[in-house]
């Protein structure tokens, strides 16, 4: 059985594989994201170490790009797309359900770490408005009804493994 | 040299100089915030504004990173410069209410807070001009602090608000501060910035507390010269 | 072969395309990401399967990227007959393959029906929504799997790199370019050859041509869909531009929520590097170019050159005074062309056809074709290429369709977040750079959000300043500080407490943030306010003066009630109601408490007979 990897280490492969320098800044941290599900403290001080720059050039890319998360999001990400055709199309009505129900604004994570809430500005699938991603899957044409199926579908998912 | 005209006098300056500099250097009085002879240029602030007239079209641009050209016509009190300046004034005012250099600037300028902006109570007298961090990045050379986040949420400090581990306590970035936000207090033997505590070299021969010894050890390594050499205040030296 | 590096390089395109030729038939079937969400996926998992089945392995699956008429899909275009179905499902394969594939036979509940005569129509070219487009440059998606470099090379694709390389020198590109008024197609309308002549001249090295594949405008998605569905069209158009400016290094900036594109994109340079046709030497001369793909990470500021490049460089993305032109000092300080993605697809078509065949095409000033998002309250939603020049009307109603449901047209926004609402007595002005500009909107990227009598259009305003507070990079004061303040006084009217006096505060903030903010960005943020603000200022009187919302959408202004006569007592709405605003007995009139309801809207979309009205 291989031992698993520690931060720093994984870290370090990560800065490696996009050349080792600054300005793979963004590649390096959206690699760290998709490793970790979020930028651990330690890995972004491992990652200026690496890539030879101060600690808080890191950071200041860290905070800027919303794509970012320094906290823990949880397994299923709730992306609502405030795009302009989904806004017109009632994307409000379908943010404030699911804040509603799960108790959480945008950028939270419910305390049972099964949903991150966030918004994104415009997916590009504009015909299918209001649209919602959830991980990767694509979610169209939703209503407060399709709202309430989803939640109650992930959170059935979660009792039953 | 390059010929322009500036509020209606035929001014010259060198190629490769700024406006910011022909214009203060003609007697006009620009007001800036961000500007500071020991750093980099930001256009941050706007403050220093001018209305440009080239060919046939007008622009506004900041003069303190707008290079000199020949036959540039420069109008500083237009109505458009004076109600940009007039807007940033009204705006810092209502995010840095407390900011006496900022009141005493307005004053100055005649302008008033604008009753309609609510004002901010968790925003200190910071205006973001990044002179702080740009010091601390040019002439220290060790970015201990940042801005960090975006549009309203950008505030000044240390990753994660915890102490640094490359701050060498200078004191630089309080020193530059057009406003004074930057806390610096050093009592006795101690020095608080940034939230971190350091201590400070006493003075051989004056026993007077001048700098930080981790500042000492920063130059020593940088430049070669000895703890004991450094340890001696400049005034003693 | 002969020796000559010239003309190998033509020789070799020539026998690419006999190598291979286009396909006589094959199904054509959307897998943009609109339509993967739609399940097409499945759709052409089900059409390999079946065509196996039934023994047609002649034909030929393409999973191609977008094919604009996003409303219908899943769609697929069946060839040679260039049949065209909508709203596929994996349940119809089977007899699509049976009738269509094997005997041109068409299956009528598959196909367009128009709305007014009802007559079903066969062909995409029939179809009202594509009539009067002219998809010179977006209609090749329909020919390609963007995973297939054959496919590229079956519509000539490459060939204008080719001619390029063997009988043109750089100046004479540029000078083809110049002659056909390319402008750039992200926003800034600039002359693509000016920029080009710019950076040939500029001094540096090495020096960079980049794509702008950011599309940050919300309800744009042309780039998406000619980077998903063309990629080589783009990496084409910058082989060609590198070649004539000098620059050796290329870079495409994806917006991070675009991850089909990235996929596409790696596929084609890889598959590009390997014909050589991109990487040292290219095509057997001595010119050298290679393209490296970086992703954004949710900025839509990054759509601004200096801060694109701040990105690239691997900062936070702030932009920088631009007094001195990114063609001199871009990224890495060294001289840059930065045009956006459409921008570089129409290249290889000017190259190919002749910068003559382009100038037909157009206005006097705008020249080409444009592609925009048609999205929002449409009944025809999706991407549409028509000639500079075609009025608003001529898009919304005769492609567009019109409005569904019977509601009536109010405006139409253009521009995206930088641009303006074009209110209805002004539906006849013909689309080009100059014409939007004049009545105080843009063309932007190209995104057009249509809006009913339902849209209430200073909570529009109020929408695009939220978004532009949020996306503020933060370095300026005039944006950082004024379009927050400006937004907060759109907050209170729409939430009732807006103030006489408002509107002329925001015309006089407008002004000085447009003159004073460092970047288009704030430079621009004005726009949705002050158009608002002239077309439609009744609405913004209603709701400081009366407290009213006319369109009923700013939940503080407007209450809902039931209607005694239609409610038929269901009780769906209780179920659905979060703060249990609603009561009533089994099977009689129900009754909202106005105190407790929050006009979350969940009622009104649940019930289904249309009981619940809004005041």
């Amino acid at each position: 059985m291989t031992k698993p990897i520690s931060v720093a280490a994984k870290t370090r492969q990560i800065v490696k594989k996009h050349g080792g320098g600054k300005s793979g800044m963004i590649a390096v941290l959206q690699d760290i994201q998709e490793a970790f599900n979020y930028l651990p403290k330690e890995a972004l001080k491992t990652a200026a170490k690496a890539m030879n720059v101060p600690f808080s050039r890191v950071y200041e890319a860290a905070t800027f790009y919303t794509a970012f998360s320094l906290k823990p999001r949880g397994k299923h990400i709730v992306k609502i797309c405030k795009g302009t055709a989904c806004h017109v199309r009632g994307a409000a009505i379908l943010q404030d359900r699911f804040e509603t129900t799960l108790g959480i604004k945008p950028g939270q994570t419910t305390a049972d770490g099964k949903f991150s809430l966030e918004t994104v500005n415009c997916v590009g699938a504009c015909a299918l408005g209001p649209v919602v991603v959830i991980n990767a899957d694509y979610h169209g044409q939703v209503t407060i009804n399709k709202v309430d199926k989803i939640i109650k579908k992930i959170n059935e998912e979660g009792a039953q493994s | 040299m390059v010929n322009m005209m500036i509020d209606g006098k035929n001014v010259s300056a060198p190629k490769g100089t700024m406006l910011l500099e022909s214009i203060r250097g003609a007697g006009i009085a620009v007001p800036t915030l961000c500007a500071h002879e020991a750093i980099s240029r930001s256009g941050a602030c706007r403050l220093c504004v001018v209305e440009i007239k080239k060919g046939n079209r007008t622009r506004i641009v900041t003069s303190c990173l707008y290079g000199v050209e020949e036959g540039l016509i420069v109008d500083t009190k237009s109505e458009r410069v004076l109600n940009v300046r007039q807007l940033v004034m009204e705006l810092l005012l209502s995010r840095c209410p407390e900011s006496d250099v900022l009141q005493k600037m307005a004053r100055d300028m005649g302008v008033a807070p604008q009753p309609r902006y609510a004002v901010d109570t968790d925003k200190g007298k910071c205006i973001l001009c990044r002179s702080c961090v740009r010091v601390c990045e040019e002439v220290v050379g060790v970015s201990a602090i940042g801005l960090f986040s975006r549009g309203s949420y950008k505030e000044v400090g240390t990753p994660y608000n915890e102490k640094s581990e490359v701050c060498i306590g200078c004191g630089a970035c309080a020193y530059v501060c057009p406003t004074g936000h930057i806390e610096m207090i050093s009592t006795g033997d101690r020095r608080k910035i940034w939230g971190r505590t350091f201590k400070m070299q006493a003075c051989p021969k004056c026993g007077k507390f001048f700098a930080p010894v981790d500042q000492l050890k920063f130059i020593s390594k940088k430049t070669g010269t000895s703890m004991e050499e450094l340890s001696v205040c400049t005034e003693c030296r | 072969m002969n020796e000559n590096p010239d003309t190998q390089a033509r020789q070799i395109m020539d026998n690419l395309t006999l190598y291979y030729g286009p396909k006589k038939k094959f199904v054509a079937i959307c897998a943009g990401t609109g339509c993967r969400a739609s399940g097409s996926l499945k759709v052409k998992e089900a059409l390999e399967a079946e065509l196996k089945k039934q023994n047609l392995s002649d034909v030929d699956v393409l999973a191609t990227g977008c094919l604009g008429f996003c409303e219908k899909g899943p769609m697929m275009v069946i060839h040679p007959d260039k049949y065209f179905y909508q709203h596929v499902k994996v349940e119809d394969v089977p007899e699509i393959i049976s009738k269509t594939v094997a005997k041109g036979e068409v299956i009528s509940r598959l196909l367009y029906r128009h709305p007014e005569t009802q007559k079903t129509l066969f062909r995409e070219e029939d179809l009202p929504f594509y009539k009067k487009q002219h998809r010179v440059v977006f209609g090749q998606n329909g020919m390609i799997d963007p995973a297939r470099i054959e496919d590229y090379f079956a519509i000539n694709g490459y060939q204008a790199l080719g001619k390029v390389l063997s009988e043109m020198t750089p100046e004479a590109v540029i000078g083809e370019v110049k002659k056909a008024g390319l402008r750039g197609r992200g926003g800034g309308g600039f002359h693509a050859a000016v920029k080009w002549e710019g950076v040939r001249r500029a001094h540096g090295d090495p020096k960079y041509v980049i794509a702008n594949g950011d599309e940050g405008d919300p309800g744009a998605y042309m780039d998406r869909s000619l980077m998903e569905g063309n990629p080589h069209s783009v990496i084409e158009g910058m082989i060609i531009g590198a070649y004539a400016v000098g620059s050796n290094q290329g870079y495409i900036y994806v917006r991070n929520e675009y991850p089909l594109a990235v996929t596409h994109l790696t596929k084609a340079i890889a598959d590009a590097r390997e014909m050589g046709l991109l990487g040292k030497n290219i095509l057997g001369t001595d010119f050298s170019f290679d393209i490296q793909i970086t992703k954004g990470a949710g900025a839509f500021v990054c759509g601004e050159s200096s801060a694109l490049f701040a990105s690239v460089e691997g900062r936070a993305g702030e932009p920088r005074a631009k007094y001195v032109h990114a063609v001199e000092k871009g990224l890495y300080d060294k001289p840059t062309v930065l045009n956006n993605v459409e921008t570089w697809a129409n290249v290889p078509l000017i190259i190919n056809k002749g910068a003559d065949w382009y100038n037909t095409i157009g206005t006097e000033g705008s020249k080409g074709t444009k592609i925009f998002s048609l999205v929002g309250k449409i009944n025809n939603t999706g991407l549409i290429e028509v000639p500079m020049g075609t009025t608003l009307y001529e898009i919304i109603y005769d492609m567009g369709g019109g409005i569904p449901n019977g509601k009536k047209f109010k405006a139409v926004q253009t521009g995206g977040p930088s641009g303006g609402c074009i209110p209805e007595s002004l539906l006849d002005i013909p689309v080009d750079f100059d014409k939007l500009y004049e009545v105080g909107s843009m063309m932007g990227s190209g995104g057009m959000i249509v809006m009913d009598e339902t849209s209430c259009m200073v909570d529009v305003a109020r929408y695009f300043l939220e978004f532009l507070k949020e996306e503020s990079c933060g370095k300026c004061v005039p944006c950082r500080e004024g379009v927050r303040r400006m937004s907060d006084i759109l907050e209170d009217i729409c939430a009732g407490r807006g103030r006489e006096g408002d509107v002329e505060i925001l015309e006089a903030m407008g002004k000085a943030i447009a003159d004073g903010s460092l970047c288009a960005l704030g430079g621009s943020a004005p726009n949705p306010v002050l158009s608002t603000i002239r077309y439609f200022r009744e609405e913004y009187d209603a709701h400081i003066r009366d407290h009213r919302c006319p369109a009923g959408v700013c939940k503080a202004l407007i209450s809902y009630s039931i209607d005694a006569e239609k409610c038929t007592g269901c009780g769906v709405c209780v179920k659905v109601c979060a703060t249990k605003a609603i009561s009533g007995e089994k099977k009689k009139a129900h009754v909202i408490d106005k105190e407790q309801c929050t006009r979350c809207g969940a009622c009104i979309q649940s019930c289904k007979f249309d009981a619940i009205h809004v005041k």
